[in-house]
């Protein structure tokens, strides 16, 4: 079997696909890429089915060989790759050969990049997916981030192109990011001056971040009550537990919970703030339930009917 | 169940919350998973997952194709069809989990009993002398929420949780009770193990959890060698 040799595993470098569907009720978390965006670009650059499972490479530290000729892509944040030593460019493919190392450095511009191959990870599924929960200790080959020596499987390599992707696609992960969310749950515990102080103000990401949730520091909010009767949490949920700083929850939040929560970030906007790291300022705007469906199904609908040019470097609307 | 007790609200731009009251009650329990299967049923390919849990039932759906109003409608109609048909709803399985209710694994059984002013052995007839409700399933993979606890029983969590708890232990936090499935931080008070699987990551995602919400769970006492002799880890 091909594979890819890991020889600097990387801080936290994780296969992910789009996450674990139909197991919450068993208490499963989701899981899924960080950064669903620049994830579905390394499989459309490659013509890969949507759900192929890429290396999420967590700020750089990162070195491997592969032991075939391959198909690579990389996008999201710029972690400084390269091929033998030499730069690389993100956001495109990249024909390598057997024997060929790569690398991530260090983080430049955002934080999570994605290492896709024409066919994708091939790493064991686990209800029906291939993504890794650390917290549980699920997915992958053995539950957890990726070790010296392991080894990733891919498929025969069936095609060499060159593609980029045109630079308009391509978000700037250090521009202030303004998340969208839906006034949901227990939106209306928290008081109207509350609600203005938080979609008014800016609040800043803390030191506590990781796949479960973004924890930020701003203005406090307080809802009428600490707690709720424990109830399913979806993607972006913003829960204000007692100290009144709120928290993004994310794709490895768990199934349910119990603190008040005062509506629920676009699955887009989850993407860019999980490319954010402490420090970066965050604007909070509450929008209508029909804003966000329309911004994610043109979205949906761009990426399944958009198609390469000829020349390979440009996406044209058909 | 009516219409006026249940709401349904969008919580994200796929994902909608069944309200079925604002009080955890046991009765809610068959009429949220009757409305779970239903919308299994019925909706399969729209549906991506539930999340039952207490008085809710989360639905998160296929954006593409279903929208917020699509699956309003959907629901109400399903609702409608339980209301008129309630005896197609199905009963819970019946399930009975041994343990070995003993302070060498239970590290919190004797403090607790003294704090109630009862007997070990009180204590573990009156946790084994009822049937428990599946409430919720979340914390860890096939961790099952239980309840009610008998008041004469019911502790808090401690206040500082411990670092690990081992695979198979049986919990009290105020009226509820637990299995944790895995080595995992808890505060639960830990009254003895249990030698039975509860999460097995081989099945189906159906049949992964052995407990699902609307099973009926009852604890069966047993000693030290059965424990043993049923794969029980010291």
């Amino acid at each position: 079997m091909n594979n890819l040799r890991i020889i600097t595993p990387g801080w936290f470098t994780i296969i992910q696909d789009r996450g674990r569907k139909g197991a919450q009720r068993a208490g499963l978390t989701e899981g899924g890429a960080a950064d669903e965006h620049a994830y579905l670009w390394a499989n459309k650059l490659l013509d890969n089915p949507m759900n192929a499972a890429c290396l999420e490479v967590l700020m750089g530290n990162f070195e491997a060989v592969l032991s075939a000729d391959a198909l690579l892509s990389v996008t999201g944040a710029d972690l400084e790759f390269s091929i033998n030593g030499q730069p690389a460019e993100n956001w495109s493919t990249h024909p390598v050969q057997a024997g060929d190392r790569i690398e991530f450095r260090r983080p430049l511009n955002g934080l999570r990049a994605y290492l896709g191959v024409a066919g994708g990870w091939l790493t064991p599924e686990l209800f029906s997916s291939r993504s890794v929960v650390t917290r549980e200790g699920l997915g992958g080959l053995d539950g957890g981030p990726l070790r010296e020596h392991d080894e990733l499987p891919f498929g025969p390599q069936q095609a060499t192109f060159r593609r980029q992707l045109a630079p308009r696609y391509i978000p700037d992960y250090s521009s202030p990011l303004t998340l969208r969310l839906v006034p949901c749950y227990q939106h209306d515990l928290f008081s109207p001056q509350d609600r203005r102080r938080f979609s008014s103000e800016e609040y800043r990401i803390s030191q506590r971040i990781d796949r479960m949730g973004y924890r930020l520091e701003g203005p406090v909010i307080t809802p009428e009550v600490g707690g709720i009767i424990s109830e399913g949490i979806a993607l972006g949920a913003v829960q204000v537990p007692r100290d009144g700083q709120p928290i993004v929850l994310l794709r490895d939040r768990q199934t349910i919970g119990g603190y008040p929560k005062i509506g629920c970030v676009s699955s887009l906007g989850c993407s860019q703030l999980a490319q954010r790291g402490p420090g970066a300022p965050i604007q909070f705007e509450f929008v209508t339930l029909e804003s966000v469906q329309a911004e994610r199904l043109l979205f949906n609908r761009f990426f399944a009917a958009s198609q390469w040019h000829s020349s390979g470097e440009e996406l044209v609307w058909p | 169940m009516s219409d006026s007790t249940m709401r349904v609200e969008a919580v994200s731009e796929d994902t909608a919350m069944i309200r079925f009251g604002d009080t955890i009650s046991e009765a809610l329990i068959p009429q949220i998973v009757a409305l779970e299967k239903r919308i299994e049923q019925r909706l399969g390919p729209l549906v991506i997952d539930l999340v039952p849990s207490y008085t809710t039932l989360l639905v998160h759906y296929d954006l593409n194709r279903a929208d917020f109003r699509h699956v309003l409608r959907e629901l109400r109609h399903l609702v409608a069809d339980l209301e008129a048909h309630p005896e197609d709803a199905p009963a819970g399985r019946q399930v009975e989990i041994p343990v070995w209710y003993d302070p060498t694994v239970g590290y919190d059984l004797e403090a607790l009993a003294e704090r109630h002013e009862l007997s070990v052995d009180e204590v573990i007839g009156i946790h084994s002398g009822k049937s428990y409700q599946v409430f919720a399933i979340g914390f860890n993979p096939g961790f099952g929420f239980l309840g009610r606890v008998d008041d004469r029983i019911a502790t808090p969590r401690h206040k500082s949780p411990r670092e690990a708890i081992d695979p198979g232990s049986v919990g009290i936090a105020d009226a509820q009770t637990a299995i944790y499935p895995r080595l995992s931080p808890g505060g639960w008070q830990i009254i003895g193990r249990s030698p039975q699987l509860m999460f097995d990551p081989e099945q189906d995602p159906a049949h992964a959890s052995l407990l699902q919400v609307g099973d009926t769970v009852t604890f069966r006492p047993i000693d030290r060698d059965t424990f043993i002799s049923l794969g029980g880890q010291l």
